[in-house]
């Protein structure tokens, strides 16, 4: 009886441009301003004031085009995007609607079901709003224009993903391209990247979409799959119960798991674009294109095609580090700097993620030097520090800028290799531990490694564990 | 030295370059001339006669160490209240912008600073530059100085109207769609809206951003030139300002029109022009030829196309660039509101007035979803045809001439109640801006009641020295002063 | 006149352009757009079949700056003709996102 329901969404994805300056004016985009300290006429609409665009916007663009298979319109405009927001200080969005710089690409996704290629419609450039900060003790709001202007493109898909996962491999994609270009740090909680979820769902089979609604305001991963989920099931029980679904924009709120309508008879969603007269069209010559190719990065296949060939590293290896581009160029670094690329890979693929994932960060946020991590590799071959004090110097290393060799001997945690006193210890630890020394003599192998265990407790983890062994083996 | 307030700009300059006067003295003589005559026409918004002395005498003393050597170094000057000014009030003459003092100052004011320009205030206007009386103005209007029953013409009517009555010795304008030439006409000066992308728009306050220029208002073809000199530039801050090698306009005057082919286009001597206006053009085309040139009538057509053209492309862009004044960031905002949007509507409502509105209304409409493409595309299809009408006319001819308006300078009060009627009275001027052409009018007669006509010239892009070249040959033929050859009163 | 203005379209022009009429201002308006349409109705005279739109007179293309900041902290300009200003912030009646 019950019917079987597809989802289908597209996605519109923004992304803050790694520039120096805003779109149409030479104010900072830098994080963190005092309010209204990084703004200029131009980015407040005061009268008069005129918008110049910024190439290096135009660059990125056409890169992030390039890179996902898309048409590059060598001749586009931009168009006004009027409605009134207080955060929008012209009230109107300068953006571009008929001609944008980029259309018709595609990327390639992976999930466990396969491999599909998400279609993108197009790429335009525009303008981000300003801020709006909520006052809960009065009635007002306050506006910040340090970030109204700051260079955006909007990425929009066609309505190709049928499922969360889908769609966290697609916008996982677009990330690491763009991360490679080095066009934007696409970090999601700061909104450097942010998606809008266009979801309908549709009985199984069936040839038409159904109407679908726009989400927005969704800043994780993890949000974005409660919202396609949470979206899913609220438009299926409006289709089972007879109703039909309305075309609208709904905020999704990670707390509650809900998301509701942004209607307001204020909003018309009639937004009239126009070309903006103040902006002249721009008409890209090939060569302008060709550069932009000429400087367009090593991309992850042939990333990954090269760390096989130059450093023999193992497919499951390349496979994480190259996931993205400042982990590769962390790789890169430290093996340029001497170190084993094994090595270097273990502690990439090891301890690195395992940091992330606990402290729930980006790649993006790795900080340490490269020669941090060198040296650490260095005093861990030499012997001067063993397995599990590497560790614990990494960690610290991850997080603070130290100098390794003497923090290393400043805590005291090199190795002791000083075999009169791992002698002496090891002959108390087999004189405490009669039952494990006819364990192992009895042919229990496992029955060594409590002994070592045991040694090493004793030496405060400084002795290295090859000589503690040997040691074992000799005076059993 | 006869009275100080007779002079052109370019002969004041000169007279303080030769220390016959200073650019207090003249600072001070327009300032008192204001005082006098400012209750009867109303030129100004603002008048600035501390920040207008004071400037006076650091540029008198910077033309004495020799540091300033401009021509028009010391000239004070009236610029149209659209264009912003640094510490001084910019209302576009507009209840919405009446207590916006500006923290930077536009690109042509500032290039005019440099040529050390004495800034005596701001003048007065239509709403926003939208009208062609200076009635819609939240001041009051202006009147015309000719005669005061009769309006000055508008939008840049203050600054026409300043001119005229000797309340400065040169004024800066903006035309959309004739709102240089069409004052200038009415008030018997000499108006020209440059090439668009000649001067900056950076710091004017947008109306039709596509149509906007800036321009001078002022008593000599000389005069035209110099200000055209001082303050066009190639802006970086400007998109649309064009970078340009001849800017030597003062080149241009030559007395010698031998080769130079006019065209007069039929359709601008048709069914709606004053005979009062016709004749005293047909005359001064005959000084033209005995200059020299070469007169021959053409048919341009689509000149009945141009105004509903020219409304939806102006009305679009306006309702655009006027969504800034919402009562956030600067201007009026409303006293009392209930949330958000009552806000905006409440402070927009109140503080446009009702052309501004009637514009913005219009523009809204046919910008919206449904009505894009019949409205605002079709207007811009016919911009094209009205461009290549022009572009082949250039073909032809080194300078188009006709009529500046169809009448000369109506009566306050008549021409509000029917906007259309109004619009009619830009057919001339509009097509000049919808093809970004220069365009220029200098004074050629009177009507039986003493009101000037004035003659307009049109010349292709960038030839702003075809216009003034054969201003000058025709001012000079006048005997070298419009003022005098027209406009003397008796016993003076 | 050919072209007759609803009340439903002054509303919703009044919306989007966030202006808020009288009823007689409002019959006023709908009079005039109504005989402004009914004039700018005459381009449909035209044929324009063919014809590209022009959006900018004149050939320019490909105006651009460098990525390079040039304007410092200017807040207190910004600010200066603020009708409502708090802690450097332009204050507005409370929002709904």
């Amino acid at each position: 009886m019950a019917k079987q329901y597809e989802t289908v969404i597209g996605l519109e994805v923004h992304v803050e441009l790694a520039t120096k300056t805003k779109i149409f004016c030479g104010c900072s985009t830098a994080f963190g301003g005092e309010p209204n300290t990084h703004t200029c006429p131009v980015c407040t609409g005061m009268p008069g004031s005129l918008p110049v665009l910024n190439r290096q916007v135009l660059e990125y663009a056409v890169a992030v085009g390039l890179a996902t298979n898309c048409g590059i319109n060598r001749y586009c405009k931009f168009d006004r995007k009027n409605y009134f927001y207080p955060d929008n200080p012209q009230n109107y969005q300068i953006s571009q609607l008929y001609l944008p710089i980029c259309h018709d690409g595609s990327v390639e996704i992976t999930t466990e079901d396969g491999t599909k290629n998400v279609r993108i419609h197009e790429i335009h450039m525009e303008e981000d709003a300003g801020k709006l900060i909520h006052d809960e003790w009065d009635d007002c709001s306050y506006v910040d224009f340090n970030r109204s202007g700051v260079p955006l493109i909007e990425i929009v898909s066609e309505p190709d993903m049928r499922s969360a996962d889908e769609v966290i491999a697609y916008l996982e994609k677009l990330r690491m391209i763009i991360q490679y270009l080095g066009a934007s740090d696409c970090k999601l909680q700061e909104g450097s990247m942010r998606a809008d979820v266009n979801l309908s769902v549709r009985e199984a089979g069936a040839e038409k979409f159904g109407t679908r609604t726009e989400m927005k305001n969704l800043n994780s991963f993890k949000a974005i799959r409660h919202a396609i989920e949470a979206e899913t099931e609220r438009q299926i029980d409006i289709l089972e119960a007879g109703g039909t679904v309305v075309q609208e924009t709904r905020r999704f709120d990670d707390n509650t798991g809900e998301s509701y309508a942004m209607r307001s008879k204020e909003d018309a969603q009639d937004y009239r674009y126009f070309p903006d007269p103040d902006l002249v069209p721009i008409d890209l010559s090939e060569e302008f294109l060709d550069e932009i190719r000429n400087k367009q990065p090593e991309f992850r296949n042939e990333k990954m095609a090269r760390y096989r060939e130059e450093f023999g590293l193992p497919d499951y290896d390349i496979d994480i580090i190259t996931q993205s581009k400042k982990m590769a160029d962390v790789f890169e670094e430290t093996v340029a700097l001497g170190a084993d690329a094994k090595k270097v890979s273990n502690y990439l693929m090891g301890e690195t993620m395992r940091i992330l994932k606990e402290k729930e960060l980006d790649p993006q946020d790795i900080s340490f030097k490269p020669e941090a991590l060198k040296t650490l590799i260095s005093l861990q071959e030499a012997r001067k520090i063993n397995g599990s004090v590497a560790k614990e110097v990494f960690e610290v290393l991850f997080f603070e800028d130290i100098d390794v060799e003497s923090y290393v001997k400043e805590k005291g945690l090199m190795t002791v290799n000083d075999e009169g006193l791992l002698r002496k210890t090891v002959e108390q630890v087999i004189a405490d531990n009669p039952q494990s020394v006819a364990d192992y003599k009895g042919g229990k192998e496992k029955a060594l490694g409590f002994l070592v265990g045991q040694t090493m407790k004793a030496m405060q983890g400084k002795a290295d564990p090859g000589s503690v062994n040997a040691m074992l083996k000799e005076l059993l | 030295m006869e009275n100080i307030l007779d002079l052109t700009a370019s002969e004041l300059g000169e007279a303080i370059r030769r220390k016959e006067t200073t650019a207090v003295e003249a600072t001070e003589a327009a300032l008192e001339n204001i005082r006098e005559n400012e209750k009867n026409y109303n030129c100004y918004v603002t008048v600035d006669e501390e920040g207008a002395l004071e400037s006076a005498r650091r540029v008198q003393k910077e033309i004495e160490s020799g540091k300033l050597t401009s021509p028009l170094a010391g000239v004070p000057v009236a610029i149209k209240d659209n264009m912003c000014t640094e510490g001084l009030l910019t209302t576009c003459s507009s209840k919405i912008l009446s207590n916006f003092v500006p923290t930077y100052t536009s690109e042509a004011v500032l290039n005019l600073e440099k040529a050390g320009a004495v800034i005596l205030g701001k003048t007065n206007m239509d709403e926003f530059a939208m009208g062609s009386t200076t009635e819609t103005s939240f001041y009051g209007p202006t009147k015309n100085p000719r005669n005061p029953e009769h309006v000055p013409g508008g939008s840049s009517g203050g600054s026409a109207a300043a001119v005229a009555a000797k309340e400065c010795f040169y004024a800066l304008g903006s035309d959309t769609g004739g709102s240089i030439r069409q004052p200038a006409s009415y008030c018997g000066v000499v108006g020209m809206k440059p090439t668009y992308g000649r001067v900056s728009r950076y710091g004017l306050i947008a109306y039709g951003s596509s149509l906007d220029q800036i321009g001078p208002l002022c008593r000599s073809v000389t005069d035209c030139a110099m200000i055209l000199e001082a303050i066009c530039s190639h802006d970086p801050k400007d998109s649309t300002s064009v970078e340009r090698k001849d800017n030597r306009f003062t080149d241009a005057l030559e007395k010698d029109l031998s080769g130079m082919k006019i065209g007069i286009p039929r359709d601008y001597f048709g069914e709606g022009l004053s005979d009062e206006v016709a004749s005293p053009i047909r005359e001064a085309l005959e000084v033209l030829k005995t200059a020299g040139a070469k007169v021959e009538e053409f048919d341009l057509s689509l000149v009945e196309y141009a105004i509903p053209t020219y409304y939806t492309i102006a009305a679009a862009e306006a309702s655009s660039n006027l969504e800034r004044f919402d009562g956030i960031k600067y201007g009026y905002r409303t006293e009392s509101y209930d949330g958000l949007h009552n806000m905006y509507k409440k402070s927009r409502s109140e503080g446009f007035g009702p052309e501004v509105k009637r514009r913005i209304m219009l523009g809204s409409f046919v910008l919206s979803s449904g009505y894009y493409d019949a409205y605002y595309l079709k207007a811009l299809r016919v911009k094209a045809l009205i461009k290549k009408a022009f572009d082949e006319a250039f073909s032809k001819y080194d300078l188009i001439i006709g009529p500046a308006a169809p009448t000369t300078a109506p009566k306050l009060g008549e021409s509000l109640s029917d906007p259309i009627a109004m619009y009619l009275s830009d057919i001339y001027t509009i097509s000049v801006n919808l093809a970004g052409l220069p365009g220029m009018t200098v004074p050629c007669g009177k009507d039986r009641n003493g009101l000037p006509v004035g003659m307009q010239l049109i010349g292709d892009s960038f030839r702003e020295n075809s216009l003034l070249k054969a201003a000058y040959a025709y001012e000079t033929a006048l005997g070298g002063s419009f003022e005098r050859a027209f406009f003397k009163k008796e016993g003076r | 006149m050919a072209n007759i203005i609803s009340d439903e379209t002054i509303e919703y022009v009044g919306i989007l352009a966030k202006l808020e009429l009288s009823g007689e201002e409002k019959e006023k308006a709908k009079a005039d757009m109504g005989s402004m349409l009914d004039y700018i109705d005459k381009l449909s005279e035209l044929d324009t079949e063919g014809i590209e739109p022009m959006s900018h007179v004149f050939p320019v293309r490909n105006v651009w700056r460098e990525d390079v900041v040039t304007n410092g902290d200017d807040r207190e300009n910004i600010l200066k003709n603020a009708p409502e200003e708090k802690n450097g912030m332009f204050e507005v009646p409370k929002t709904f996102d």
